[in-house]
């Protein structure tokens, strides 16, 4: 058994057996055999391996009369590894004496060895582990021949275990195979992180290297609430997981049971929980699960997913199937917010050397220098609006004369459409994401352009402490409890109420059930937050009374730190919720 | 049928070590014996005939080994990896 911690992001315990992602995709089929299969089982193991000797010394023939015989000599010896009769014997062993099929034989063996290399503290030895593991690929995909499977065709239940998954590898996960997942990089609000709450995958990212540990189809816990993963874990583990996984579900049930109760305070003031939505379709799920609107529809997947542009058209439909889960409901549309890497083939670009991506042309930035991608989405949004209460709101805005700007294009989009005549909505309520610190601090003239606010704490705390969220080695300085934050919030909310206008927080922080109490103290009465969440949070909002939450967040403004201020919370939560499972 | 075991000791004298391709000449000059062959570095012991463990004594230049064969073999082949430790992979790493 081994146990590894990264950052806990989606939360919940997945328990199965593990698929592990490389360069190249295989998942073993199955782990066991069964004994009267055994003897065929060996002889299939030893004609693959006889397969791959006979590739290898073909690639050392070419390499030698190429190359020359120095070159030769690697795969000399590669052929000597793979034949190694210590790996051959050890593989038959386990078929023969306990089942195991020879692919996962295969797996467990040559990595037990990779591994053993990796530790003898000799960097010369340790670069031999990536030999180990390209043997192990060549003896698979002979064993496994057309039956190598892909992330896309998942046909069985697994933990996916990569050393990263794209925004987009995620997205595509299939959920009634995919259990959950870990990687080795990434932090707490990476695009998969975010994804991996979107789908209700128990994940923990930023683990650090452990795929040499672990074995295609070893059995695997993930432990989404408090970051751990489990590898092979022991009978006593495993069954303390399983009631945890059995407790969670009561949990989730009985949460289940308040989704129609209002979200109000026991002092009767309510809270308006919106859901925080990727994809048109979990719209339904936020509503199903009693979220009043959509308080942050993230538009990016519309240009992650596609090869090209996404037209007008693509953004309209999109923005209309919303709309039919919150036909008379808020539903607010962040334009979009990717970096100038992630735009479709044709208008993207890669930034120049030295220059700091999260600080460079991203989000409204680059809407306002691709004027053409950004009024294909302004017009889709003007006219999707003629069905329901739709909002537009402009991501990383810093100044004023960026929101003009932003809102002067806005302007003229609306006045083609009149123009050409087609149905569209002319008040379309328009709002900024609180995201930049100089925009917190100009909050009071902001308010005075704008119909709403909402804080997205994750950039928010990425710029004001100029820690990148996605390095789990300053993990420590990215912290929502840091008092610079809370007050920047405090800013932003009083600057909403002198003007009259209603401000939300729809970054991660308000899906933190540790936080809830505090914001609702600051003065927040409207959250945004991952839609399988709604129901934890309201049970959590229908706990508190307001003057609680004042005393609450008048307390935690006196503190100087990160750790006073989680430290404190995470006893008045408590308090709150002793049976809460996070 | 011999149970002596004869034991030897042996300098690394190649260049970088026991490296992945003198491992692989080590290996391949034992398969060639019936005898058991194990060249031990401290408290490390490793199968002589398996590359793999041979390269987990990590035995950098000028490690001590000690060699030691069992089998009705055993006096050729350790005739045989003396030679390969003396001359062979010297001549080759250089």
């Amino acid at each position: 058994m081994l146990v590894k911690h990264g950052i806990a992001v989606s939360p919940g315990v997945a328990i199965g057996q593990s698929m592990v992602l490389g360069a190249e995709s295989f998942r073993i089929p199955q782990r066991f055999v069964s004994v009267s299969a055994v003897d065929a089982e060996i002889n299939r193991f030893r004609i693959s391996l006889q397969a791959v000797c006979t590739e290898i010394e073909e690639n050392e023939r070419v390499a030698r009369e190429r190359l020359g015989k120095q070159y030769a000599a690697i795969f000399t010896a590669h052929l000597m590894m793979v034949q190694d009769h210590r790996i051959v014997d050890e593989i038959e062993l386990l078929v023969r004496q306990k089942c195991f099929s020879p692919e996962f034989a295969v797996s467990r063996v040559f990595r037990q060895y990779a591994k053993k290399f990796q530790n003898l503290g000799v960097p010369y030895l340790a670069e031999r582990a990536t030999d180990i593991f390209d043997l192990e690929k060549r003896v698979l995909r002979q064993l496994l021949g057309e039956r190598r499977e892909e992330l896309r065709n998942i046909q069985a239940p697994v933990l996916i275990l990569a050393h990263n998954l794209t925004p987009s590898e995620t997205a595509s996960l299939d959920k009634a195979y995919v259990l959950g997942f870990a990687t080795e990089v990434g932090g707490t609000t990476s695009h998969t992180a975010i994804l991996a709450g979107a789908l209700e995958l128990p994940a923990v990212v930023g683990v650090g290297n452990f795929l040499s540990d672990v074995a295609g189809a070893d059995t695997v816990i993930i432990d989404g609430s408090h970051g751990a993963v489990i590898i092979d874990p022991d009978a006593e583990t495993l069954a303390r997981y399983r009631a945890v996984e059995q407790e969670h579900r009561n949990f989730s049930n009985r949460l289940e049971s308040i989704r129609t109760l209002p979200s109000v305070t026991l002092d009767g003031v309510g809270i308006s929980l919106y859901g925080n939505i990727e994809f048109p379709h979990e719209a339904a799920s936020a509503r199903q699960r009693g979220g009043e609107g959509i308080g942050l529809y993230r538009t990016e997947f519309l240009y992650l997913d596609a090869s090209a542009e996404p037209t007008e058209e693509d953004h309209y439909r999109s923005y209309c199937e919303v709309l039919k889960a919150f036909p008379d409901r808020p539903v607010v549309i962040r334009t979009l917010d990717l970096g100038a890497d992630k735009l479709p083939i044709g208008f993207r670009m890669e930034y120049p050397e030295g220059v700091n991506p999260a600080l460079s042309l991203r989000s409204i930035r680059l809407s306002l220098q691709h004027l053409d991608l950004f009024r294909t989405q302004l017009r889709a949004i003007a006219r999707a609006a003629c069905h329901g209460d739709l909002r537009i709101m402009f991501p990383l805005i810093s100044t004023l004369l960026e929101l003009r700007q932003a809102k002067m294009i806005l302007g003229d989009v609306l006045e083609d459409l009149e123009e050409q005549g087609i149905a569209y909505r002319r008040d379309i309520p328009v709002g900024m994401m609180m995201e930049v610190p100089s925009a917190a601090i100009m909050a009071e003239q902001f308010a005075r352009e704008v119909d709403f606010f909402s804080i997205g704490t994750n950039d928010l705390i990425q710029y004001t402490l100029a820690s990148d969220r996605g390095d789990p080695r300053i993990a420590n300085l990215y912290r929502a409890g840091d008092p610079a934050i809370i007050r920047l919030i405090q800013i932003v909310v009083k600057a909403g109420q002198s003007r009259g206008i209603p401000v939300s927080v729809c970054g991660q922080m308000s899906s933190d059930p540790l936080f809830v109490p505090l914001l609702v103290g600051l003065g927040l009465r409207q959250l945004s937050v991952t839609p399988h969440l709604i129901p934890e949070i309201k049970e959590l909002i229908r706990k508190l009374t307001i003057s609680k939450a004042e005393n609450l967040a008048n307390r935690v403004l006196r503190m100087e730190t990160a750790n006073d201020v989680e430290s404190f919370l995470r006893g008045e939560h408590r308090k709150l919720s002793p049976e809460s499972p996070a | 049928m011999s149970q002596m075991i004869h034991r030897r000791n042996v300098i690394v004298r190649t260049e970088h070590g026991l490296h992945l391709s003198p491992c692989s000449r080590v290996a391949q000059a034992a398969l060639k014996f019936r005898s058991q062959v194990w060249l031990t570095k401290g408290s490390v012991r490793a199968d002589a005939k398996s590359v793999l463990d041979l390269m987990t004594l990590a035995a950098g230049p000028g490690a001590e080994l000690t060699l030691e064969v069992t089998g009705d073999d055993a006096p050729e082949a350790v005739e045989a990896i003396l030679h390969l430790f003396e001359y062979d992979l010297v001549s080759a790493s250089s």
